[in-house]
């Protein structure tokens, strides 16, 4: 507590002579009073003015309060509480206070204290306003910023609909999604979620759009572009701040994705009769300097979608402080029938966190839609699709192994790196030992099919099984921590070695059959 | 090409050396090589897959179930002798942040000395 009293200056001369002169109040005199201080204590419980030099009190206030010489400190209480004090010097006429003056002052702090409580209500109330008001600009500036950074329009390319979403939470986040004009009519997808909210997170999010930007259009290879990136952000990126982000490359014409990630959220591709992960790994930008980051490939075949979404979609809770989740996500993805995903993942989230949700993350979707095929647009991807070997083999336990060797013995002129060829023989017999296993369901009357083929830019195995009709689980990687745990199962790896080793899986299925198609690029390296 | 394991004591290591294709029917000659190696002695594992020619993804269960055994009784596991084709298998699945991998049975020991 900080109190001025009005006091009278030691060293006044005790009497003049002559006429009484004019005596004048003194200077107030500050001095504080600690909040623990015992004094403080003593006159909420007094009831009534305290005269100084009686009180016998250890106490530093009350020490202050001789020095600076206060005679008399009458408590203002309000409501129970202390919240000020009138103190008093000795009076000017150099008499004691009267019994009189003690109840006059009594009485007056009895109305100033509650005027006082008003004023001091006032201020903190003026204080609230100010705070708040400097609160709304700051989240008015982050909104701009987010605002002027995100693409204004949308890129317009034949056979695809490449389109995006944003809503900001009410205290901005540090989400942000780009599309960049490449070489070759290519495009740069970028979807990131800064650390952080409200201007310093819009702030990184301007600077590593920038730096994404430029460093675009330097590197085909989206690992190189994350990887130089992340070196740029390291040194300016403050404490506790990192970004995560996912950048690919499509190639319109032949619906090639290449993509790396930093830490975001996996993206989800639908295809004709399932919904896969597209997995990469690598440390969110800023994080730490020599950051590695996996690249990896995609065909995005006609009638195909993907979904980038941020974590404010996931992370979303209902009333009762259940997530969203991943899945609920890939099963709007899974049965997504209309023109545009992003409304029916809207829906669903709407849905989900009823309609008094306050929205607690930014909200950013890029979704990335080619069309269904239509001949007059395009050339099929493998229109020079060259059938190198076709044949069949008993669904018996065991019988992928000579599958494996013979393919290995088809391609074997196609001057394959011997490295991508063990690639190629652990997914061929993989996904043989499937069609094996859980197509047929080891029945040896029911075939598994094989057709080895080759085209202008890369092989394809096709693995036909009779599991046609039934729905195809999402091919998630396994958690080996867990499984070490001993709280998974151990097995499961098999879809992931496959997804691992080739460039590409296609799965398609009908009512009857189910083919995994597997594609490796000719001319590629280990 | 069937599936045999046999144990032997070296420098230190219970030694498993792994021979032919781990896939489904391996499992009762790994975990009873695991057993024996294990039974009496706190010594480190080494998993000699010089001669292994193939494993599938019922062989990686296999080997992430025997990890998880190892795990659970503290067994610190190396492993050596993997081709470069299944040494990138056991990078992709993660299974080389749970085990030392080494080149041979030399290395191995090596890397159990300076620990």
């Amino acid at each position: 507590m900080r109190t001025r009293s009005r006091l009278r200056r030691r060293g006044r001369p005790e009497q003049r002579e002559g006429p009484e002169p004019t005596v004048s109040a003194p200077e107030p005199v500050a001095f504080e009073i600690a909040p623990t201080d015992p004094l403080l204590h003593y006159l909420q419980q007094a009831g009534g003015p305290v005269e100084i030099d009686k009180l016998k009190l250890e106490s530093p206030g009350l020490e202050a309060m001789r020095t600076a010489g206060v005679a008399l400190v009458v408590p203002l209480v309000s409501q129970g509480e202390l919240i000020g004090v009138l103190s008093l010097g000795p009076r000017l006429s150099e008499q004691q206070y009267s019994v009189d003056d003690r109840k006059l002052l009594d009485n007056l702090a009895g109305q100033a204290a509650p005027a006082l409580r008003v004023a001091q209500l006032v201020r903190e109330q003026e204080a609230d306003i100010r705070t708040r008001e400097r609160y709304e600009q700051e989240l008015r500036i982050a909104h701009l910023i987010q605002q002027n950074f995100l693409p204004r329009e949308q890129p317009d390319v034949a056979g695809w609909v490449l389109n995006a979403f944003y809503r900001s939470a009410r205290e901005v986040g540090g989400d942000f999604y780009d599309f960049i004009d490449l070489e070759g009519g290519r495009i740069g997808v970028v979807i990131g979620d800064v650390t952080d909210k409200g201007v310093p997170a819009a702030l990184m999010m301007a600077s590593t759009r920038s730096v994404l930007r430029s460093v675009a259009a330097r590197f085909d290879s989206p690992g190189m572009v994350l990887e130089h990136s992340n070196e740029l952000l390291c040194p300016d990126m403050p404490p506790k701040m990192f970004v995560t982000c996912l950048y690919a490359i499509l190639e319109p014409h032949s619906g090639r994705l290449v993509y790396a990630n930093a830490g975001h959220n996996l993206p989800y591709r639908r295809r004709s009769d399932c919904v896969d992960e597209l997995m990469a790994r690598g440390m969110p930008l800023g994080l730490m300097p020599g950051s590695k980051y996996e690249e990896k490939e995609v065909m995005i075949d006609p009638g195909e979608i993907v979904l980038f979404s941020s974590d404010g979609i996931a992370e979303a809770h209902d009333p009762e402080g259940k997530m969203f989740g991943c899945p609920r996500i890939i099963d709007v993805v899974a049965k997504h029938t209309s023109d545009d995903l992003r409304d029916e993942v809207l829906a669903a989230l709407h849905s989900f966190t009823g309609p008094d949700w306050d929205q607690e993350d930014d909200i950013t979707m890029v979704v990335v839609d080619r069309l269904p095929y239509d001949a007059s647009d395009f050339e099929p991807a493998n229109s020079d699709r060259d059938v190198l070997a076709e044949f069949s083999i008993p669904s018996e336990a065991g019988n992928e192994r000579s599958v494996m060797q013979r393919v290995a013995e088809i391609v074997s002129d196609l001057e394959i790196d011997p490295s991508r060829l063990e690639k190629l023989k652990t997914a061929v017999a993989e996904a043989t030992m499937n069609a094996i296993e859980h197509g047929n369901h080891n029945d040896p009357d029911l075939p598994v099919s094989v057709e080895v083929a080759k085209t202008s830019t890369d092989i394809r195995i096709r693995i036909t099984d009779h599991g046609g009709g039934a729905n195809i689980p999402v091919s998630t990687a396994p958690d080996i921590d867990a499984k070490l745990r001993g709280e998974q199962t151990p097995r499961g790896w098999g879809l992931f070695l496959i997804k691992n080793m080739v460039d590409d899986m296609i799965v398609t299925s009908d009512d009857v059959h189910h083919t995994v198609e597997l594609v490796i690029k000719l001319g590629g390296e280990g | 090409m069937a599936f045999d394991a046999e144990v032997r004591v070296a420098n230190g290591l219970a030694v498993l050396d792994l021979r032919g294709e781990i896939m489904a029917g391996a499992d009762d000659a790994l975990m009873g090589a695991f057993v024996t190696a294990t039974s009496g002695n706190a010594s480190p594992l080494l998993l000699n897959f010089a001669d292994v020619s193939y494993i599938n993804s019922t062989g990686i269960a296999l080997i992430v179930g025997l990890l998880a055994e190892a795990r659970a009784s503290d067994r610190r596991v190396l492993v050596s002798g993997l081709t470069d084709h299944y040494k990138e298998i056991f990078e992709i699945t993660r299974i080389s942040d749970f085990v030392t991998m080494c080149d041979d049975e030399q290395s191995a020991v090596a890397a159990v000395a300076v620990q």
